[in-house]
């Protein structure tokens, strides 16, 4: 296959048939601020379970059966640098050995500056890897202080010249953008600088307050929050920019060079089939949606328990697949295919409203949200769609 | 019974002052209910009326009393509504009466809404007992009150009962007072029987239960009867009283108080207010002051899902059956589509009746803004009765518009004199006389227009005067005013359930205030949305909600589908409680923006 730009409609409708593999290394120096994901603070509970938690991972991998040749490996976290080249390559073996790997799989893990040297990198190249996502978040000194992360913007020069040395194939930096104490000034720096190390792939989160974190609590006590329009402003700026260097919009938060959109990523967005093993983690396959436990001790226990640590199932129809097609389609730039649902969709009162205001059209025989910023309000709708409808 | 021993007698109390309480610790103590079976409230038969701590339906229980001197008294208790919407039904409830209790809250003092229905009562000749209430509390200021008291009915502050309805401290001597200071009725029996229908209520298996007071003669089971206001004939199939469970007697004798079925279920048959006399053997005259309840307030009432205005109705019609004074005809809104224009006694009326409606019937409304009944003067000489903002008839057509005008009375501290002034100013009010109850407390009276009452008066009032003054209105007459119709625009066209009449000189504030709170109460969309108010054809005022710009979770979320899918379920369905005006989501809230907008 010819390499395809990353917002192509054939590389999407292609990775609808992707098999992939997430795994989630919950682990973390520390919890950020904004974070509310499933992790293990090490500097709360120490690093005594991470060789229980490896090992768990292998089990959980061998009471998962065959999914055909993996196209996509994906670590991510917490932080999955957290665990050495070492660990990490033997949970690649392990996928390798159970499922198979494609010739060209893609092999991919989330990075933290902090963690990174070029030994490191050179190890991780040596086990598998072809790709990483490093969390570089910003390049401003006071954002990454505000966000808690303890790196400072020369060490994501750094870490970019080492994985290119080490013969990483992909590169992809993150940011989050829209904190109060962000300024546009900031933000165009923070940007600039990001494009001029050349990355192949760019991923660019809008700050959400989750309820529970430092920052809604800050947010309680005063600070500023995050403001919608400002962040609609950042993110257009930044899709800009991106443009100009070369950096395609292929997803909502997700910008990259041709042959450099993530492969799991797109699978996801494609509603492809994926596995998912870990603390939280969730897979999509046969017509299933599955997630695992959320806190170590219960995943931990049902692994000893030779059970596999699921927390919960929801089983799905056809209808419920194509709803979920044209749901994550619509963050896609390409869109989603035309479908009887999708086609429902667009000619309810909403969906022409969105039509008729532009926040969505009709490209190429595919629904494409032109308003990225508006994607959930769009899909809001789409879902509440129902065959009956039409 | 012999009438020398009987008392009928009602409690006349301001909300919150103990009447609900001072009636279930009677109960107790004369044994009418054992402590067991005691509940709190247990007059108040609906969910609503515990909950807010009101009555809105009358009641009447017997309580027999064993009184110092050796005999045994019935006492008939009648429970009555003690808001201003109620008046009316508050003054047949006083019919019923000899005596009535005036309960005052010892740290409160006199509200207005007490001084009102006590000056009923002294109007319709009843004897009055003042009673003090929570004496136990520790803000409690009986003698303050109690001076207060003495100035306004005369007496001796030390003649009043002070008692604690909560602990019972006071009740004996209070039944005592009942007994010695009430009159006994003086009906004559073997005169044609007169009695007086205070109030009904539907029962959904004995159809309509009135509340009857036997003045002259005695109604017996079995009589054939007649109402004199709608000349129906009808059979008493049951009479009896409550103690306060149902208890059928047989017969009611004059100057008894009881209950009366006839098996009829069309409640309009039955008025509240009505005479009840023989078939047989007529009075002439009936008793005073029948009147048909008159609707004060207006509200169009639309259910957000259009698919249930069947159900609306429905629920409507049942509620009727329990509420003759609710009136209500079908309405279709451009904006709203179809719906009901609902005349209420005011403005509590109105919100059990949509209380009620959404509980009782489950059922999701939109209300519309209140408004008064308008007559405009045509200048064909027609006059076109205005019950809705949107049917007020083109102006280039009207000579003139006149609108209904209350005579108000407010109790408040003096210290707020001057605040009450300057609001009522605002609200075109006419000074009335001023009379001081006390050096600190001041009973004012105003005519103000019904129209400016129905807005945020009460609010307002309240709020300025730190919750000190209290309220009460009557109507007075319609007088002509400049009164001109703001229509609201939303994305440019005009939206009927947004439009209220206003006097002219407040039109430019009002439709900038209403502009701006609808900006504030209508959540961004998809588009730009330009809100405009407009007196005809001329924009008075214009604000633009501008359009939404983000709303999406732009982080990854991990492969978890199901849980982003459920979230956007869960956020659309929180949506359904707006509706659509146009391409326009509008939040039920705006609908009475109108009542939000305060000072601007």
């Amino acid at each position: 296959m010819p390499t395809l730009a990353a917002d192509s409609g054939e590389l999407a409708d292609a990775a609808r048939a992707w098999k992939s593999a997430y795994v989630h290394i919950p682990f973390c120096l520390r919890r950020c601020p904004y974070c509310d994901f499933a992790i293990v603070d090490e500097s709360v509970d120490g690093r005594s379970l991470v060789d229980r938690y490896v090992a768990a991972i292998h089990l959980e991998i061998g009471m998962e059966g065959g999914i055909g040749r993996l196209d996509a490996i994906n670590f991510g976290g917490g932080t999955p640098s957290r665990l050495s080249p070492m660990q990490l390559g033997s949970i690649v073996d392990r996928l390798r050995s159970t499922y198979g790997l494609a010739d060209d799989v893609e092999i991919s893990l989330e990075a933290n500056p902090e963690d990174w040297t070029d030994d490191t990198a050179a190890q991780l190249v040596s086990v598998g890897f072809t790709r990483v996502s490093l969390g570089a978040q910003s390049f401003d000194g006071e954002v990454l202080a505000v966000l808690g992360r303890n790196h400072i913007d020369t060490d994501i020069a750094r870490c970019v010249s080492s994985a290119r040395g080490a013969g990483f194939a992909s590169v992809s930096l993150d940011l989050i953008f829209g904190h109060g104490a962000e300024s546009e000034r900031s933000w165009d720096q923070t940007v600039a600088k990001a494009l001029a190390l050349e990355p192949d792939h760019m991923s660019t989160y809008a700050l959400t307050v989750e309820a529970g974190t430092d920052l809604a609590r800050a947010i309680e006590g005063g600070a500023v929050p995050p403001d919608e329009d400002l962040q609609a402003d950042r993110y257009e700026r930044f899709t800009d920019a991106a443009e100009a260097g070369g950096l395609r919009r292929y997803e909502v938060s997700n910008h990259a060079r041709a042959g450099h959109a993530c492969r799991y990523n797109l699978s996801t967005w494609s509603n492809g089939e994926y596995l998912g093993f870990g603390l939280g983690a969730h897979d999509h396959r046969r017509g299933q949606r599955s997630r695992n436990k959320a806190r170590i001790e219960g995943y931990l226990a049902s692994i000893d328990a030779d059970e596999r640590p699921r927390a919960g199932i929801e089983n799905l129809d056809a209808h419920d697949e194509a709803r979920d097609t044209l749901m994550l389609g619509l963050r896609l730039a390409c869109g989603t295919p035309m479908s009887e649902l999708a086609e429902c969709f667009l000619g309810s009162p909403k969906g022409l409203m969105f039509l008729d205001a532009g926040v969505i059209a009709v490209v190429s025989g595919r629904v494409v949200v032109l308003k990225p910023m508006l994607t959930d309000a769009v899909v809001r709708e789409a879902l509440s769609v129902s065959a009956g409808d039409c | 019974m012999d009438q020398s021993r009987i008392r009928n007698f009602s409690i006349i109390a301001h909300i919150d002052h103990g009447k609900s309480t001072l009636a279930d610790r009677l109960l107790e103590r004369t044994g009418a209910i054992s402590e067991r079976d005691m509940r709190a409230q247990l007059l108040d038969e609906m969910d609503l009326e515990r909950e807010r701590g009101i009555t809105i339906k009358a009641n009447a229980v017997r309580i027999d009393y064993l009184a110092n001197d050796g005999h045994t008294y019935e006492l008939n208790l009648i429970d009555t509504p003690g808001h201003v919407d109620f008046t009316y039904e508050v003054s047949r409830s006083l019919e019923a009466c000899e005596g009535a209790l005036l309960l005052v809250d010892a740290s409160q003092g006199v509200e207005a809404q007490t001084l009102a229905n006590a000056y009923l009562a002294i109007e319709s000749g009843l004897e009055i007992i003042p009673v003090i209430n929570k004496i136990d509390l520790p803000a409690a200021d009986p003698d303050r009150v109690a001076a207060e008291i003495a100035g306004i009915l005369g007496g001796a502050p030390e003649d009043i009962i002070a008692v604690s309805a909560k602990s019972g401290a006071g009740i004996d001597e209070l039944l005592e007072a009942i007994v010695g200071h009430l009159p006994a009725p003086e009906g004559k029996p073997d005169d044609p029987l007169r009695a007086l229908v205070f109030d009904s209520y539907y029962d959904t298996y004995r159809g309509v239960v009135s509340l009857v007071r036997v003045v002259d003669g005695a109604l017996s089971a079995g009589d054939a009867i007649r109402f004199m206001a709608t000349n129906e004939d009808l059979v008493a199939d049951e009479v009896g009283v409550r103690r306060p469970m149902i208890e059928p007697t047989g017969r009611l004798g004059a100057g008894e108080a009881g209950y009366l079925i006839t098996g009829v279920k069309d409640i309009d048959l039955i008025r509240v207010g009505d005479t009840v006399m023989h078939v047989d053997r007529p009075a002439f005259t009936p008793l005073a002051g029948y009147a048909e309840p008159k609707p004060m307030v207006f509200s169009g009432l639309f259910p957000t899902d259009g698919d249930d205005f069947e159900r609306l109705r429905e629920a409507l019609d049942k509620l009727r059956l329990n509420d003759s004074s609710l009136v209500y005809q079908a309405e279709t809104s451009r904006a709203l589509g179809f719906g009901f224009r609902c005349g209420f006694l005011g403005l509590l009326h109105m919100e059990i009746v949509r209380e009620r409606l959404e509980r009782e019937y489950d059922l999701d409304l939109v209300a519309t803004a209140p408004s008064v009944e308008y007559v405009a003067n045509l200048t064909d000489g027609k006059r076109v009765i205005v019950h809705s903002p949107q049917d007020l008839p083109d102006p280039a057509h009207i000579s003139s518009i006149e609108e209904p005008y209350v005579k108000v009375m407010i109790i408040t501290p003096s210290e707020y004199i001057g605040t009450v002034m300057e609001l009522v100013q605002s609200k075109r009010g006419e000074m009335g006389d001023m009379t001081y109850l006390s050096p600190e407390r001041v009973e004012l009276h105003y005519i103000i227009p019904l129209a400016e009452i129905v807005f945020d008066f009460f609010d307002q009032l309240k709020s300025r005067t730190r919750g000190y003054a209290s309220l009460d209105y009557e109507p007075e007459d319609y007088r002509a005013s400049n009164l001109v119709r703001v229509d609201i625009l939303l994305n440019s066209q005009p939206v009927d359930a947004f439009s209220t009449i206003v006097h002219k000189d407040r039109a430019q504030t009002y439709g900038r205030a209403m502009v701006k709170r609808l900006r504030e109460l209508i959540p961004r969309q998809m588009f730009d949305v330009p809100i405009q108010a407009a007196v005809g054809s001329r924009i008075i005022s214009r604000e633009t909600i501008k359009a939404r710009r983000k709303d999406v979770t732009a982080k990854c979320y991990g492969g978890d589908i199901t849980r982003k899918r459920k979230l956007l379920e869960r956020q659309k369905e929180g949506k359904k409680r707006m509706k659509m005006v146009g391409s326009v989501e509008v939040p039920q809230e705006a609908f009475v923006a109108a009542l939000t907008i305060g000072d601007e």
